[in-house]
């Protein structure tokens, strides 16, 4: 079949004609010959729409696709429930395809979802100002990172092991060329080791960043590092995951100057790990540091309710390189989608998903270390993801098992933290059902299964 | 507008005023101009050591966001609490209203800023 392409050559022509050339290379003349790809690209040859649908759908039935394989992974990214009102709004043209809305007389909707999304956070945080999103968790982290060091004019940052660690890798990133140390302080029976963060929480220091519940799943005490960042007049950053913030303290009360985090959780699919949005929230005396854009509310010369990006003196296309940040985006679509997922669940709606992703995650817990196969690696408190170690088998083994019985087993720890060996780090949302957790267990601890 | 004896001014709009061993700093009648309505000031820290020439706080207004820089070399001993309540002191009354002062080192840089008649021809030039 061929494939319906609107140019013929007869326009080729015409438009050639116009710029006075007689063949298509013309418009290449100012590539020097010695730079020039002279022979054909040695790739297959391209095929039909017909063959090429055919050929994506048996690429894609090599997933092994969460919607297919029961998933018990988590580690940044999580399986949660999505409402289908979620994808119908976001695939609404009016918000799928609207450019950044730099004009506000046409941009009211676009700019009154930001503004909603900016007090969801606020109000899931204990947050005064959010902005309008960023790209994901680990640029949030580091962008709070950043604002901390030009507030405080200092030039390290404390980082606890619990924090995510890629988040760890793109934080270094970032403050690899502006000069700024990172300094990772270890985990102590799943926690971070406070004693030793405290050591290095002194003068040079401008930020303190804790991951609450942290990478392996325990919750830590935020509070306590807020406070010893205060005592250095460091600013305490505080990444979460908001789907436990409906029952969990928020960073706003805990004493968290800036609360940042990935907002998957919220109304977005795995989507193999991306596009994500980051959120980003501060107290109201840190607004002219926060990165990124922000919708506010304002009353128009008639005194009707609209919706503006305010603060843009910050940004890139006024200040230049003196911007506060180079972010001059956000993830307007994932955010909308967290709006929208926040407003279906509402207050009660969340806080039975995290209540069900607590009960579930401990029974799972519990079920686990009753088969004897596996045994506790922290005492901390954990939400719903949580780390067991393995006796007798190595966790690529139990997780290929898994995956032979259609279940998406845990992380091994081990390739991340060299003190973990053989640790399995497993995610229970609210979605896992009884007979699924039970399967899990069943085919994990070597029970009847596929081999 | 009424200017104090003795003030100086920088090239970047900014005036300085000695006044018992102190050096005030803020920005001039031009440079409020320039800038429009402000909505904020940020103020520098107390004992933080500034040079000649390095910026000490951020002018930000409707438009723009600008630097302000220190004329004199030194540490900042006091700064202006009223700018963060009220930034539009700045417009209003940009010769009353100084952002820092600051414990100079070395009061004769002083001499290398231009007087109330200097300065004026500088701004009449328009550079």
């Amino acid at each position: 079949m061929s494939r319906y392409i609107p140019g013929t050559d007869e326009d080729r022509k015409q438009m050639l004609d116009a710029l006075g050339l007689t063949e298509i290379d013309g418009l290449f003349s100012e590539i020097p010959e010695e730079l020039k790809f002279k022979r054909r690209l040695d790739i297959p040859e391209a095929l039909s729409e017909l063959e090429l649908i055919s050929h994506m759908k048996q690429l894609a039935g090599m997933n092994a696709d969460a919607g297919e394989y029961i998933c018990f992974l988590g580690a940044g990214v999580y399986d949660h429930f999505i409402p289908s009102v979620v994808k119908h709004i976001v695939s609404r043209s009016e918000f799928y395809t609207s450019y950044t809305p730099y004009q506000p007389e046409i941009s009211q909707g676009t700019l009154q979802a930001i503004f909603e999304y900016q007090t969801m956070i606020c109000r899931l945080t204990g947050m005064d100002v959010s902005n309008a999103s960023m790209y994901d968790g680990a640029t949030a982290v580091a962008e709070a990172a950043l604002m901390a060091i030009r507030s405080t004019g200092r030039d390290k940052v404390v980082v606890s092991e619990g924090l995510h660690p890629e988040y760890r890798e793109v934080l270094k990133t970032y403050s690899r060329f502006n000069g700024i140390e990172v300094k990772e302080i270890a985990l102590h029976g799943g926690v971070t080791d406070m004693d030793r963060l405290e050591e290095e929480v002194n003068e040079s220091c401008g930020a303190v960043i804790l991951q609450s519940p942290n990478f392996i799943g325990a919750i830590e005490d935020l509070g306590s590092a807020s406070e010893k960042a205060k005592k250095a007049d460091a600013l305490s950053i505080a990444c979460v995951d908001p789907i436990s913030l409906a029952i969990l303290k928020p960073p706003g009360e805990c004493g968290a100057d800036i609360a940042v985090g990935d907002g998957q959780a919220l109304g977005n699919s795995l989507s193999f790990g991306g596009p994500h949005l980051g959120f980003m929230a501060v107290k109201k005396e840190m607004v002219r540091k926060l990165p990124g854009r922000i919708a506010g509310q304002t009353t128009d010369s008639e005194g009707r309710t609209g919706y503006v990006l305010t603060l843009q003196a910050r940004e890139q296309h006024i200040r230049r390189e003196k911007a506060v940040s180079n972010i001059c985006s956000n993830q307007a679509l994932n955010a909308l989608a967290a709006a929208v997922y926040l407003t279906v669940m509402g207050k009660e709606g969340l806080k039975q998903v995290a209540e069900l992703c607590l009960q579930k995650s401990h029974y799972a817990y519990e079920k686990l270390l009753a088969t004897g196969k596996f045994v506790k690696v922290y005492d901390a408190p954990f939400f719903k993801e949580f780390a067991v170690k393995a006796v007798d088998e190595k966790i690529p083994d139990i997780n290929r098992r898994l995956y032979k019985n259609g279940i998406t087993g845990g992380l091994d720890l081990g390739t991340r933290y060299a003190e973990m060996k053989n640790n399995w780090l497993v995610a229970i949302t609210e979605k896992r059902t009884r007979a699924e957790i039970d399967r899990f267990v069943e085919i994990a601890s070597g029970g009847v299964c596929h081999e | 507008m009424k200017t104090y004896q003795g003030m100086k001014y920088t090239k970047e709009h900014e005036w300085v005023r000695e006044d018992n061993g102190l050096m005030y700093i803020g920005i001039t009648n031009y440079a409020q101009l320039e800038l429009g309505d402000i909505v904020f000031v940020e103020l520098p820290k107390k004992g933080k050591h500034y040079n000649a020439g390095e910026p000490i706080s951020v002018v930000e207004s409707v438009k723009t966001a600008s630097d302000v820089y220190s004329p004199v070399t030194g540490t900042v001993v006091e700064v202006n609490d009223a700018l963060t309540d009220a930034p539009e002191l700045l417009n209003t009354e940009p010769y009353e209203n100084w952002i820092a002062a600051l414990q100079p080192e070395n009061p004769s840089e002083l001499d290398q800023l231009m007087d109330e008649e200097q300065y004026a021809q500088f701004c009449a030039r328009g550079e």
